[in-house]
């Protein structure tokens, strides 16, 4: 019988994914609190001289979180009596599976994966895109107006931007000439700049356009701002999750921060290295794989959470035309100049 | 065995297998392929049942106070009026554009993993689909559909 090797450990297919599972499943909601207390409540009070965040328990506000916890469970659970029931209690469901199925394949170490399927980023980005539907969802169900309007700003934006987010990453794919993950990682590690293999080539070096484009993507996919016309509190009120309370608002709040971590675990593989260290291989890469991983996502969702602090709303003129007429055809060329150069140099 | 042989119809006899990355198993490769995606479909009863716990135990911890007016429909707290049905034409202009251009990943990609081999005629190939693109869009955007009226 066929069996994989956990750590050193024999044990069958099943059991590992079981493992495997529970392990994902705790470590989704983790990841979504370590963003939102890092970047949300710290950073941004920070950034931008608010107090409130600042003030629970004391010493910078670290009872703030738990406070914000204790405060979903004892919110009533609200649905508006206008709703479409199912569908309203569906949408955030469908957010959340969103969210975990991108966690399958994202690899923190050479056997620290849960499957690391072929099509790995193509399926990666296909099924964080299935939370447009689950955005929808909500818009309609919750028959308000401000739902519906968000729910369809975040339609158009979410579609408009996934072509973009795509077209980045074929350069990648190009240079490694796989889409599993695993690959592109172990790729990266085993590449050379100019003939040097120190530190292998982290695919930046060489597509540092493909990187711009997928964070600029990525983040109108998290419908953060500058690209939060979706969730436009000033005029929205909160879009689609206006009817939203308690634990199913938070489901909203994971999928987004988890959904968040997880692009940022994307954009750290594909293009930092993933992780992988320079020498480091089999088991001593399995136990510090996932601390690499874990530094560079923060790295990266540093980078994001800085962006959406700092810039003010685009309008949705301008978000469609960024889209449209810059990015697309920038990932288009950046798509062929990547080919000639892998066919010419090799 | 016709497991097998299913296997052997699809991937051909000159498929050579990519470098494994955890110990290969003796079972027909048709089995391992659904085992794979078995991961997937764990994951989505997994969030399901994360879900559906978590509203379990709000259940046991919250209040719950009915008033007939915690149920209507929030409009900044005037009465709601009936909700209009019709969505603005320019998003379907966005969706029919986005249907057009997605599916070109459907043929990027298998060209990006065997870039490679392909050589210079794939990459002619790709060259030409793209610039046919490019065109398309250059099109679209000359027809004043990206612009928001």
């Amino acid at each position: 019988m066929s069996e994989s090797v956990l750590l050193a450990l024999n044990i069958g297919w099943g059991t590992t994914l079981a493992i495997k599972t529970v392990v994902v499943l705790a470590f989704i909601p983790a990841a979504a609190l370590i963003l939102g207390y890092t970047f949300l409540l710290k950073m941004m009070s920070h950034m931008q001289s608010r107090l409130g965040p600042m003030d629970p328990g004391g010493f910078h506000g670290w009872f703030q979180l738990v406070g914000d916890g204790i405060k979903f469970m004892q919110k009533e659970d609200l649905m508006p009596a206008e709703a479409d029931r199912r569908v309203f209690a569906l949408a955030p469901a469908v957010i959340v599976i969103s969210t975990f199925l991108v966690f399958v394949v994202i690899p923190a170490g050479p056997r620290i994966v849960v499957q690391p399927l072929d099509v790995g980023v193509f399926y990666a980005l296909a099924v964080s895109s299935l939370s447009v539907i689950g955005v929808l969802m909500a818009g309609w169900a919750s028959a308000n107006k401000y739902a519906l309007l968000g729910a369809l700003r975040a339609a158009a934006q979410l579609i408009a931007y996934e072509l973009p987010l795509v077209l980045a990453v074929v350069g990648v794919v190009v240079q490694a000439g796989t889409m599993n993950l695993q690959g592109i990682v172990l790729a990266q590690q085993g590449g050379h700049i100019f003939g040097w293999g120190g530190i292998g080539n982290p695919y930046i070096l060489t597509q540092f356009v493909g990187f711009g484009l997928f964070m600029v993507a990525s983040q109108a996919e998290l419908t953060q701002p500058p690209f939060d016309m979706p969730v436009a509190e000033s005029e929205l009120v909160a879009g689609y999750m206006v009817e939203y309370t308690g634990f199913r608002f938070l489901f909203f709040f994971i999928g987004e921060f988890g959904t968040a971590f997880a692009f940022a675990a994307l954009a750290a593989t594909l293009f930092l290295g993933g992780w992988a260290i320079p020498g480091v291989h089999g088991t001593t890469a399995d136990v510090l794989g996932p601390i690499v991983l874990f530094a560079k996502v923060m790295f990266v969702a540093f980078l994001m959470f800085w962006a959406r602090f700092t810039y003010p709303r685009f309008r949705e003129d301008q978000l469609q035309a960024l889209a449209w007429k810059w990015l697309i055809p920038i990932a288009l060329v950046n798509i062929l100049a990547t080919g000639v150069l892998k066919v010419w140099v090799k | 065995m016709p497991l097998r042989a299913v296997c052997c119809l699809e991937k051909g006899p000159a498929y050579t297998p990519p470098k494994p990355l955890y110990k290969a198993c003796s079972e027909p490769r048709v089995t391992e392929f659904y085992r794979q995606y078995l991961a997937v479909a764990v994951f989505v009863v997994a969030a399901l049942l994360m879900v559906a716990a978590m509203l379990g135990v709000g259940r046991l911890l919250r209040p719950t106070l009915p008033q007939e007016d915690k149920y209507l429909t929030y409009e900044s707290g005037s009465d709601p009026l009936p909700l209009f049905g019709q969505a603005n034409v320019r998003y379907y202009i966005y969706a029919l554009l986005f249907v057009v251009f997605d599916v070109e990943a459907v043929f990027i990609f298998p060209w990006a993993v065997g870039a490679e081999s392909l050589g210079w005629y794939g990459l002619t190939e790709m060259l030409v689909f793209i610039a046919v693109l490019l065109l398309g869009l250059a099109y679209v955007w000359r027809k004043g559909l990206l612009k928001w009226a």
